[in-house]
């Protein structure tokens, strides 16, 4: 039998119903958008033609959704069949992370109904770092339906197609792996071109792809461990730590070499003063190397046999993860935004308005996970070790909310 | 594959992309013969703006006013109705005396462009003769990459428009106007009235611009009008200039250069490095993607590995 | 005001009423940019004190400047300047001819020395000995010397005596120079114009006769009250000048709908004079060169009238930078807004706050669990 299960919980909850509010709020506000134009909505402007859609919705909202991603490098590619319970819940949130990326794009698009010129071969630019990224993404959002097909067909029981589908599912697994490590390190080249806008202490120029590549993969790995979590502490009410704590000590390893790349980049480009001489810029630069160094710490206290007796494995991998999240987004944030300079003179601060759109996409995302777990064998089964009678009667227990 | 493989596998990308990066770099693009401009000299710009009415005319744009007034146009920063733009600087030399320039401000029709670099729809064209830095709306889908990668943030979108699109300065030579197809001169170099802002190929240009900054201050100049073959000229005393032609070399050159009695940031121009940010971005996305070799290897080992990682499984282990 | 006979017998000399003299008065104070007061107290001046001599020489001239000034037409004006000065000497105006006249010359020079008012018009020509003006064989040096000498003030009318003018220009075939050139050793106050405004001239004379000073004079000694002021800086055209609407040919459509005149030629951004204030003619109506549609030629300006070429375009002498051009840097786009930033300030909130509950609740879940699984082991 299959690993997975579908959740038996009510469709509707108080939880999914907060998030439903917020995503129709985005949606009418997305209405108001395609009638009246983006300026209606958003604060961008001819200095900053990128703002919160682009850095959130795209870039951090696809790192965030890289756990497919870290999790097929894992399981199939470094071949540890241990975390492949938690593939299913790691694809599906992998996949409504990059559809609403590309969703996103399109919304944030000026002339949407041109989009398709980027599949048009007379038109492509190969020199463009931004037809590569919507290239693998489109492609990639492909590759993420194929990947989760499993669950829908194990869910209707068709298992021929099933079985047709094992066969060559090798080979969407190895593009689902080429494709995010194209885009998610060409979304830190775009940076170089926009030069001498972006302050000296995000401008990696050449190391920016490999920064953009290692802080993502890092990401995947938090966004399962903030899953996993939460999806055990919320819905089945089972620890889960023994399945993803190994990908705690895989994702420490990763920010060092992340911190180590970021370090070596700017020692080489002489940016250290930057990050000394007291400006917002060097104060944000700090927030987001305390957020990577800080699950550093914690994941390597985590490892040792004996930890502090206050906090248990699972919460310090939790706060890690949520760590690391807060610290990618922040590097994107502020290499996007809060250290690009236009020039004197321009502002901008995410509207009201574009700051619910944003949070709407957020909600649809949480919305659409809660159901499908609901609704397709996504979650992993119980443990067997735990899984002694106790837990059936744990997870009978209303749960906190869901 | 080991962890400490992958890593190592990691850093030799790493290397490649930097180290490798810089073998093979592509440089700045070269200037094309043929390349046209223009040239502006701020002293001797008067802030008549009769290029910025010039300009409105011929691209067909509406005044931008306040409201509540409506006397006239009111631009106070390029923007999708403004294409071009006098701009005044007051402020202090070094020495403390009060100084003052009007500065014009438009495409700059840079020899390597970010904007084109960085279209993924090939929207934004570099004429290959002309080096006319051209848009197409009916291709471009919006996305604003050529305004974050524009240094000097020209390209300008039309938020305030459920189908709003791209505006930017083609030199009055975009489809419909072609005004330096057929000869005629763009509208701000026709009808400047000083000599400020004239026309020619940049070559030449450049020669003029090298040539003023040769005068001393006070010399006699018969600065020509309009255009650089132009039989009229303003006979003028020559002002004081920084020696510095903005666009001979930054970010890769532009197509229109600037002279100016203040210094250039004063003004509002950024200080770029000589080489052009769409070269480094290039070189390292060709770098990485020279014939798909990089990703196509990848891919091939991937494959292997997944295929074995996955073949002895039963599908329940699978999925 | 005291009632002052004197007032009324002026009044009726002239042929005016006692409240359009007085009004005369006040006006031309007001030229000169002084009070109404002031305007008082030359209408006494005027009527009390003894009719300060002129001696009006004329040089290598048009008789434009004369004519102009005869045509200053606040009520017969002509009679007024007439009566108001001793106007002992024109060869213009004066009945005398011949010996008579210049008998006349000599006599009020010699009862006024010290005391009456040299008034040039035109050019002194200095080539051969400056024999191409003469008047009573005499050369116009050998006059203005003479004339010079005995003289309280020296006024150059025109831009002939201020700069050398048409007779100046070009080949300069008689080495025509200003009077300015001859006389260094007194002052001499220019009212440069082609012709000058007649008001310029009568307000620098009744400042003169009124209180005995000369106005205060820039640095070409031209009365700052007159000549103070850019042309371009106060022409009613330029808002098309900044609004960038320029008439490019005589008769386009810019020009027919009175769009500025710099591309012409307009010399206004370069020269100095109250045109644009006072205009010409006492017609009103934008009558004066740019308001009705003729260039500036700069005749007021040195180096500029009769020696730029007519539709050469004008250096723009830019006092300060203007403050309604775009700044270098402007405002553009909205910063924080406190909604956005309450909204940003509770997402904020939420994660901090929705991931220390997290934490709390899983690290008693793992207890809770452990302590399950050692019961149960």
């Amino acid at each position: 039998m299959s690993e997975y299960r579908i959740l038996k919980r009510p469709l509707l909850t108080p939880v999914t119903l907060f998030f439903g509010v917020l995503a129709v709020i985005g949606l009418i506000l997305l209405a108001k958008r395609f009638i009246f134009g983006l300026g209606s909505v958003t604060n961008l402007n001819d200095g900053y033609p990128w703002g919160i859609w682009v850095v959130y919705d795209i870039m951090i909202g696809t790192a965030f959704a890289c756990g497919g991603y870290a999790l097929a490098l894992t399981v199939y590619i470094f071949n540890r069949g241990q975390y492949h319970p938690l593939v299913r819940p790691a694809l599906l949130a992998s996949l409504f992370g990059y559809g609403l990326g590309g969703l996103s794009a399109v919304i944030d698009m000026g002339r949407y109904w041109n989009a398709w010129q980027i599949i048009n071969p007379w038109q492509q630019n190969f020199n463009a770092v931004m037809l590569e990224v919507a290239l693998c993404i489109t492609a990639y959002v492909t590759i993420l339906i194929i990947e989760f097909l499993p669950a829908v067909l194990e869910r209707f029981k068709l298992e021929t197609w099933r079985r047709r589908l094992d066969r060559v599912l090798f080979i969407f697994i190895a593009i689902g792996v080429v494709l995010p490590t194209m885009h998610q390190s060409s979304l830190g080249s775009l940076l170089i071109l926009f030069g001498q806008k972006v302050h000296p202490l995000w401008q990696a120029v050449e190391f920016l792809p490999l920064l953009a590549l290692v802080s993502a993969v890092t990401m995947g790995f938090a966004i399962v461990i903030f899953e996993a979590s939460l999806v055990s502490l919320k819905l089945t009410r089972e620890p889960e730590t023994h399945l993803f704590a190994g990908l705690g000590r895989i994702a420490r390893w990763l920010l060092v070499a992340f911190l180590a790349f970021r370090f070596i980049d700017l020692t080489r480009r002489d940016a250290w003063g930057y990050a000394f001489d007291g400006s917002f810029e060097a104060f944000m630069f700090w927030a987001e190397t305390a957020l990577f160094i800080l699950p550093v710490i914690l994941l390597f206290r985590e490892s040792r046999p004996v930890h502090s007796p206050g906090m248990g494995r699972g919460p310090i991998l939790f706060l890690s993860g949520v760590c690391v999240l807060l610290a990618g987004a922040l590097y994107r944030i502020n290499g996007v935004l809060v250290g690009f300079n236009p020039g004197p003179g321009f502002h901008y601060f995410p509207s009201v308005e574009e700051l619910l759109v944003t949070l709407g996409v957020i909600a649809m995302e949480v919305v659409g996970y809660l159901l499908v777990i609901k609704l397709f064998p996504v979650l992993p089964k119980p443990h067997p070790e735990i899984d002694h009678g106790k837990s059936a009667a744990t997870s009978q227990a209303p749960a906190a909310q869901a | 594959m080991k962890r400490r493989d992958f890593l190592k596998m990691a850093g030799s990308g790493a290397i490649i992309a930097t180290s490798a990066g810089e073998v093979s770099a592509r440089g700045n693009r070269p200037v094309s013969e043929e390349a046209v401009g223009m040239l502006f000299d701020a002293t001797r710009c008067i802030g008549c703006r009769a290029c910025v009415v010039r300009c409105k005319e011929l691209n067909g744009m509406p005044p931008v006013t306040s409201e509540g007034a409506g006397m006239w146009d009111e631009a106070q920063e390029l923007d999708a109705r403004t294409l071009n733009i006098i701009k005044a600087y007051k402020g202090e030399d070094t020495q403390g005396q009060p100084e003052f320039s009007f500065i014009k401000r438009n495409c700059m029709h840079c020899v390597d462009p970010g904007c084109v670099s960085a279209c993924p729809v090939s929207a934004m064209t570099k004429d290959p003769k002309t080096g006319i830095v051209d848009h197409h709306p009916d291709i471009c889908m919006g996305c604003r990459n050529c305004v974050v990668a524009c240094p000097y943030n020209i390209p300008k979108y039309e938020y305030n428009d459920a189908f709003g699109q791209i505006q930017k300065c083609r030199l009055c030579n975009q489809k419909g106007l072609e005004r330096i197809d057929q000869g005629l001169l763009p509208g701000c170099a026709e009808v400047c009235p000083t000599g400020a802002n004239i026309y020619g190929k940049r070559k030449d240009l450049l020669e003029e611009a090298k040539r003023r900054l040769s005068l001393k201050p006070g010399d006699e100049y018969h600065y020509p009008l309009n255009h650089l073959d132009s039989p009229f000229t303003a006979p003028a005393k020559v002002g004081e200039y920084q020696t510095h032609i903005f666009g001979e070399k930054e970010g890769g050159g532009t197509q229109v250069l600037l002279l100016a009695g203040v210094p250039f940031e004063k003004l509002g121009l950024p200080d770029l490095p000589e080489r052009s940010y769409a070269s480094m971005s290039e070189t390292v996305q060709h770098t990485i993607y020279k014939g798909m070799f990089a990703p196509m290897t990848l891919l091939a080992g991937l494959l292997y590995v997944a295929r074995r990682n996955t073949q002895d499984k039963t599908p329940d282990e699978l999925d | 005001m005291p009632k002052d006979d004197s007032l009324d017998r002026i009044a009726e000399r002239l042929g005016l009423s006692r409240r359009a003299f007085l009004k005369f008065c006040t006006g031309v104070a007001a030229t000169l940019g002084l009070s109404s007061q002031a305007g008082v107290a030359m209408a006494q001046a005027v009527a009390a004190s003894r009719r300060p001599s002129v001696i009006w020489l004329s040089a290598q001239e048009c008789t434009g400047c004369t004519e102009s000034l005869l045509r200053a037409t606040h009520p017969t004006l002509e009679t007024l300047i007439l009566d108001m000065i001793s106007l002992d000497y024109s060869e213009t105006l004066m009945v005398a001819a011949g010996h008579d006249a210049e008998v006349a010359r000599h006599a009020a020079m010699k009862e006024n020395h010290g005391k009456y008012v040299v008034v040039v018009d035109g050019s002194i020509p200095t080539k051969d000995g400056g024999i191409y003006c003469k008047v009573a064989g005499k050369t116009m040096q050998e006059h203005l010397y003479e004339a010079a000498e005995g003289a309280a003030a020296i006024i150059a009318i025109g831009s002939c005596a201020s700069w050398g003018g048409v007779p100046a220009s070009g080949p300069n075939p008689t080495g025509a120079v200003p009077v300015s050139e001859i006389i260094k050793d007194k002052p001499v106050i220019n009212i440069p114009g082609c012709p000058p405004n007649p008001y310029n001239f009568l307000a620098t004379v009744m400042q003169l006769i009124t209180y005995g000073t000369v106005p205060e004079l820039d640095k070409e000694n031209r009365p700052k009250f007159a000549y103070g002021r850019l042309i371009h800086e106060n022409c009613e055209r330029r808002p098309h000048f900044d609004a960038g609407r320029f008439a490019t040919e005589f008769g386009d459509e810019g020009h027919r709908k009175g769009w500025c005149l710099y591309k012409l030629g307009c010399k206004g951004p370069e020269t100095y004079a109250n045109c644009p204030a006072i205009e010409f003619g006492d017609v009103g109506g934008g009558a004066w060169p740019v308001g009705v549609g003729a260039p500036c030629f700069g005749c007021t300006e040195k180096g500029v009238g009769f020696t730029k070429p007519l539709h050469e375009q004008a250096k723009v002498a830019t006092h300060t930078p203007p403050d309604m051009f775009p700044p270098v840097h402007p405002d553009v786009g909205q910063g924080v807004t406190p909604g956005a930033a309450a909204l940003v300030g509770a997402v904020a909130g939420a994660i901090l706050g929705g991931t220390a509950v997290t934490v709390r609740e899983l690290g008693r879940m793992e207890k809770q669990a452990h302590d399950e699984h050692d019961a149960s082991a």
